[in-house]
Parts: C-alpha cells; sequence; structure tokens
C-alpha cells in the first residue's frame, strides 16, 4: 500500500510522534534519547515537564505517558548517548536515538560506523541490533554548513545500516514504524521543511516497508526521481512540465537502504529517461548511484543520459543569496529534463 | 583588581558592545530573515571581556555557536559581524558562514562554531603551534559552555593539552543551562571545574558576572600557560537572558524569578556599583560610552545594509585552496 484511504490528516510531525507513541505502547522495550526531547529535564518539582517537546516537539507528550525511565533527556554528549542506545538495542531494548541534526553524526560517527553497522556480522550473528537514529536533513533555513547538510548517502555507503527518507506524513508515520520493529539498526531521515506538510494518516499502527519505493505521479515521458522534500519539488516541476506537454513520472524513492533499484528501472523501462533530484551533494551520492545502477540494468531502456539535479560540491552557505543557488529548485528540474528532450 | 582608568573603560565598552550588538544585531537580523541560527550572549559579556583583556591579537580564541561575544571581545569589527549576520560579502566569512561560524584570523579568533565544543580542539592545535614555533608566547582560550562540559572531545582535548603542557586555557561558560537542560540533570558534578583535577591542571570557578573576577582569574591562567607551565580551567558561571535561540522561551524551563535574580547581577550594572563609588570613572564617562557604542550599531546595521550580497560564483570559492571548479558543478546541473 502506498497510499491510504483514511481521511484524517496530521503533519509530519504529528505522524512521528503518534509512530513512537504507538510503539511504546505496544512494546514497553521501546525507550528513546537525546537532547531536549523532553526539555527541561529534572525539574518536574518546579512543575516544568516536557519543556520543548523535542526541538522540533517531534517527541511532545511522551514523556508524560512514558515517564523519564523510557524518555530519556541526555547531557550534550552524542557520542555517549548514541552508543548508549546501541548496547542497550543489542542487549534487549528496542532503542532510538534522536541526532538534533545530522550534521552532528561526526562526533558520534564511530558508534553508528564501528558498533551499530558491524556488530552482527563481526560477532558471527550472536546479536541483533534494533536501533533507530531519527536525525534531521535539510537547507534552506540560513542555518550555514553544520545545521543544514543532507547527508544521507554516507550512511547508505555503509553495509549493516538501513535508512529512510519520508516525504509525507504517511510515509513517516509507516517507515518510522517499520523501522522501529525491525532488528537491524535504521536511520531515519526527518527533512526540516517538511514537519508541517500535512496529509491522511491511518489512526492505527502500520508499516510501510523499508527499501519500498513508490509513485507519486504516473508518466510517460520522463521519470524524476525524488528524495524526501526533493520529491515535491520534482512533483511541481513535472506540474510545470506539462504545461509543455512533457509528461513527467515522479518516483519517490523513500529508502536509502536498501534501495528500490527494482522500482526505478521500472518507471525507466516505460520513460527511457531518469532525473534524480536529491538534495544531497553529487559525488558518490544516491544521485549518482541511481544513475549508475539504471545505466548498468537499464541501459537498453534509456533515449537519453541519466541525470541529476543536486547541491554542488560544496558545504551549504550562509548567505541566503548563495543557499538558494545552492538548492535544487523546480527550475533547474525543468531545465535538465527539457535537455534530455533536445 | 588595580586597573588604571583606560583598561576600565576598555572593559565597559566592550561589555556594552557586546550587550548593544544582542539587542540590536539580532532583531536586525530576523527582520532580514536570517535569525534562524543566531544564538543571544546578553548576560554573558563579563566573560569573554574579563578573559580577553589578557589577550592581544597575536593570542588565539576558539568559540561557541554563542559567540558574538567572544568576538567582538577578541576585536572583531562589529560592523563586519553585523554583515555576516545580514549574509553580505563584507562579513569577515563573505557571508558564508554567519554567526555560528564568525572568524578572524587577523585577530586570533577561530571561529564561532555550531558544533558543541567544535573549537575546543581547534585552540589546543593553535596552542601547540604556539609551543612549537612561539615559544608559548602566544596563549590559547577554548571557549566552551556548561553542554560543552560534557562532550568527549573537550576531556580528551583537556588530557593532551596537560600531557604536552600546552599553552591553553579552557574556560567553561557555565550559564545554567544546555538549550533547555539545566546544569543540574546534566553534570555530574556540581562544578565543572572540579573536573580539572582529573586532569592535573588548576580548576578554577569564578562569578562570570563579575568582570573583575573574571578578569583577574583568566590573567593567572593566561600567565601560566605564557610561562610555560600548561594548561588551566576557568569555569565563570554566568547567565544568559534570553532562550537557547529567538524562538525558546526559556520561561517553558525556567522561572521569572531566577531571571530577576541574575538580571539583579547584570555584569554592566555590577561594573557600575564597583567603579563608580570608588571614584576614578564617573558616570558622565559611562553614559559617553553607551551612546558612542549606540552609535556603532547604528553604523554597523546601515553598513551591513549598504554592503553587496555574495555573487553568485562565490558559492564556489574558498571551499578548497585549490580544486577545479568545474569539479563542484559537474553532474548536479548547477544554474551557475
Amino acid at each position: 500500500m502506498t497510499t491510504t484511504t483514511a481521511t484524517r490528516e496530521l503533519q509530519v510531525r504529528e505522524a512521528i510522534n503518534e509512530a513512537i507513541r504507538q510503539e511504546m505502547e505496544r512494546d514497553e522495550t521501546v525507550i528513546i534519547m537525546g537532547e531536549e526531547i523532553a526539555g527541561g529535564a529534572g525539574r518536574e518539582h518546579l512543575g516544568i515537564v516536557d519543556a520543548w517537546g523535542g526541538p522540533f516537539r517531534t517527541t511532545v507528550g511522551l514523556i508524560q505517558q512514558f515517564g523519564n525511565q523510557r524518555v530519556l533527556d541526555t547531557p550534550l554528549s552524542e557520542a555517549a548517548f548514541v552508543g548508549t542506545a546501541i548496547g542497550a538495542a543489542s542487549t534487549g531494548m528496542r532503542a532510538i536515538a534522536e541526532l538534533m541534526f545530522v550534521d552532528f553524526i561526526g562526533v558520534c560517527m564511530d558508534q553508528m560506523l564501528n558498533n551499530a553497522a558491524k556488530m552482527r556480522y563481526m560477532f558471527g550473528g550472536q546479536v541483533k541490533v534494533p536501533f533507530v537514529m531519527l536525525t534531521r536533513i535539510g537547507a534552506g533555513f540560513g542555518s550555514a554548513a553544520q545545521h543544514s547538510e543532507s547527508y544521507y548517502s554516507i550512511f547508505s555507503h555503509i553495509p549493516g545500516l538501513k535508512g529512510v527518507v519520508p516525504s509525507d506524513p504517511y510515509t513517516a508515520k509507516g517507515l518510522l514504524i517499520s523501522a522501529i520493529r525491525d532488528d537491524d539498526p535504521v536511520v531515519f531521515f526527518e527533512h526540516k521543511g517538511l514537519y508541517t506538510n500535512r496529509g491522511p494518516v491511518p489512526e492505527e499502527p502500520y508499516t510501510y516497508p523499508i527499501g519500498k519505493a513508490r509513485t507519486v505521479r504516473q508518466g510517460s515521458d520522463v521519470t524524476l526521481v525524488g528524495l524526501s522534500k526533493m520529491t515535491w519539488i520534482a512533483n511541481n516541476a513535472a506540474e510545470e512540465l506539462a504545461k509543455d506537454g512533457i509528461n513527467a513520472e515522479v518516483v519517490d524513492l523513500l529508502s536509502i537502504s536498501p534501495i528500490d533499484y527494482d522500482h526505478v528501472l521500472e518507471s525507466v523501462r516505460k520513460t527511457h529517461r531518469v532525473v534524480v533530484v536529491d538534495e544531497d551533494t553529487p559525488v558518490c551520492s544516491m544521485a549518482s548511484e541511481i544513475c549508475a545502477r539504471v545505466a548498468e540494468e537499464g541501459f537498453d531502456y534509456l533515449d537519453a543520459p541519466p541525470s541529476r539535479v543536486t547541491a554542488p560540491h560544496t558545504p551549504v552557505p550562509y548567505s541566503r543569496a548563495l543557499e538558494n543557488i545552492y538548492l535544487p529548485n523546480e527550475t533547474r528540474v525543468i531545465n535538465t529534463v527539457k535537455n534530455l528532450f533536445r | 583588581m588595580d586597573l588604571d582608568r583606560h583598561t576600565l573603560l576598555q572593559l565597559y565598552r566592550t561589555m556594552k558592545t557586546i550587550r548593544d550588538f544582542e539587542e540590536r544585531g539580532i532583531p536586525e537580523t530576523g527582520q532580514r530573515g536570517m535569525s534562524a541560527s543566531v544564538h543571544s550572549s546578553a548576560g554573558q559579556e563579563a566573560v569573554p571581556t574579563g578573559v580577553c583583556a589578557n589577550l592581544t591579537d597575536d593570542d588565539y580564541i576558539g568559540s561557541t555557536h554563542r559567540g558574538h561575544g567572544h568576538c567582538i571581545a577578541k576585536g572583531v569589527d562589529p560592523k563586519g559581524m553585523m554583515a555576516e549576520l545580514f549574509g553580505r560579502a563584507t562579513g569577515p566569512n563573505k557571508g558564508k558562514g554567519g554567526s555560528m561560524h564568525i572568524a578572524d584570523m587577523s585577530k586570533g579568533m577561530l571561529g564561532t562554531n555550531g558544533i558543541v565544543a567544535g573549537s575546543v580542539p581547534l585552540a589546543v592545535g593553535a596552542a601547540l603551534t604556539s609551543k612549537l614555533r612561539h615559544g608559548n608566547r602566544r596563549v590559547a582560550v577554548a571557549f566552551f559552555g556548561d553542554g560543552g562540559a560534557n562532550q568527549g572531545v573537550l576531556h580528551e582535548c583537556m588530557n593532551l593539552a596537560s600531557v604536552w603542557k600546552l599553552p591553553v586555557v579552557f574556560c567553561c561558560e557555565n550559564n545554567g543551562y544546555a538549550e533547555s537542560t539545566p546544569v543540574e540533570y546534566a553534570l555530574s558534578t556540581s562544578r565543572v571545574s572540579d573536573r580539572a583535577a582529573g586532569y592535573d591542571m588548576p580548576g578554577i570557578h569564578v562569578d562570570g558576572m563579575d568582570v573583575f573576577a573574571v578578569y583577574d582569574a583568566a590573567r593567572e591562567a593566561v600567565a601560566r600557560a605564557r610561562n610555560g607551565d600548561g594548561p588551566s580551567l576557568l569555569e565563570c558561571r554566568t547567565y544568559r537572558y534570553y532562550g537557547h535561540t529567538v524562538f525558546d522561551n526559556p520561561l517553558s524551563y525556567r522561572t521569572a524569578e531566577e531571571e530577576a535574580h541574575w538580571r539583579g547581577r547584570d555584569p554592566l550594572k555590577l561594573f557600575r556599583e564597583t567603579v563608580i563609588p570608588q571614584g576614578e570613572i564617573t558616570p558622565d564617562q559611562l553614559d559617553a560610552i553607551d551612546a558612542e557604542v549606540a552609535a556603532l550599531m547604528e553604523e554597523a546595521v546601515a553598513f551591513a545594509d549598504a554592503s553587496p550580497l555574495p555573487q553568485p560564483q562565490e558559492l564556489y570559492d574558498d571551499v578548497y585552496v585549490d580544486y577545479p571548479v568545474e569539479m563542484m558543478r559537474r553532474g548536479a546541473n548547477m544554474p551557475v
């Protein structure tokens, strides 16, 4: 199921909150930890509980329902709490750790790279690591190079980790429930620019399968592959292209490991062209990976070179004057597509 | 404390410049749509002022996300800083960095930093350069907060600096809160300075609202570093008047009474109450500085507004010293 017939609407941030809440209700081994996920920690005696409800209010209300033994605010010690969550996950808990921004991964990457990703393999299959890292991506807020990157391709490169990039409330809830129930470590990337995106979400718990893409717009002339917020940039571009008689199909990739190559290839078999729209930087990226796979396995389908619209190979600049150029936008997608029809 | 009149006035001017930069510059930046990553240090002025008054342009500091005060105290031009916050090409970082990355190598300012405790190893590295090339004559100060006190890299750096006897001062600005998390929840000790014992260096705890207390403690730590006697850990207990960012309402996790208590110990107010009765400085002199600083802020905002934005192709400048621009654009389908 790639869409829903539900009529109730939620924002992405509410869908994430509901997924965590429902899984914590269902399974008492689920715990969550991170910086300011409740906020004002330790001041219950002053009547202060849940002061922030998370930096983007995705974890609001959890501490009231589940208490401060399962909803754990942490010191600013990412290596410690990410590693601790991995350790707890490998010894009987289902642990979620929130890394406030993916840019902070540098501080705790060793825990991901050398523990979460490799333990099961190195230990000959003795452990499962049901660990979820929630983290945030996305530029466009004037937050400069240490709070704006979209480093998901780094994680897709690491064997042993899974990763998902939801694009709307429905996929956010379904993919997060899948991630929490998954017995492998999963990184869940929330785009800062999607939190207020609204859409229908079933009230009951459900899973959206990790590793499955979906088509959000049918078309016959070109396949636009989007990740996270870029799916909607691609979709907007598709609407514009339709006015010029180019009928674009939009594929929402949703998972960065495993990658649903077959879904992309199936679309390209029909459209004969592919453009990947990716907010991450271009070298060794999801965009280059998908283009390579299409070239390898879908060469005979292609009427034009697989192409990409991505950030440049630079850090994210602060000034809006530069950040606006840095980010992929509809115009760049449209121009790139039109070049394929010359 | 036996400071000459010039030094006293300079301490006041620095604190007032920091205060006004925060009070004026942050709303002005917000009006230009760039406030997402700006953190006010209002209330904490005595710490960078008292510490940096012991430093010269040849000395180094590493700073934090709440770093405007460090920049100003180290001599970075507030006009350029304002331009940087506005995303203009005339900022010291040419509009590439903004509030969280202001750097001015000509002043030994190794950058404000968006990663908690992220600049600490940079300061330690500068101290290594000083030891290897400058006979410890240059001192580095690593500023970090009570949040940064819990980062592993800080502890690794304190150990390394102690083992190598580097001329560095680890300066903890303990303002009571890591974002919304109170120190009494997050810190294993009541005083960060206690942790110095584990690294065999002096640990000093001072009132961070009192610029003279900070000045005196820093003078000793800086002198120790310059003498080649190694690092110190200086904890200054202070307070931030506003939330973590402009989006944060601090009354969600602290009380109005607490805020009033700390505002009652305002570092500028304490300065006046200490100095004026001694007769060396008159209120008129301080009022005159207030007016000069207000005019400077006016000038800074006008300068920033009149400054050009970066040109589109500057996106590719300074990623590397040497790298083909074409390789940064290739395959991305960039408009420039």
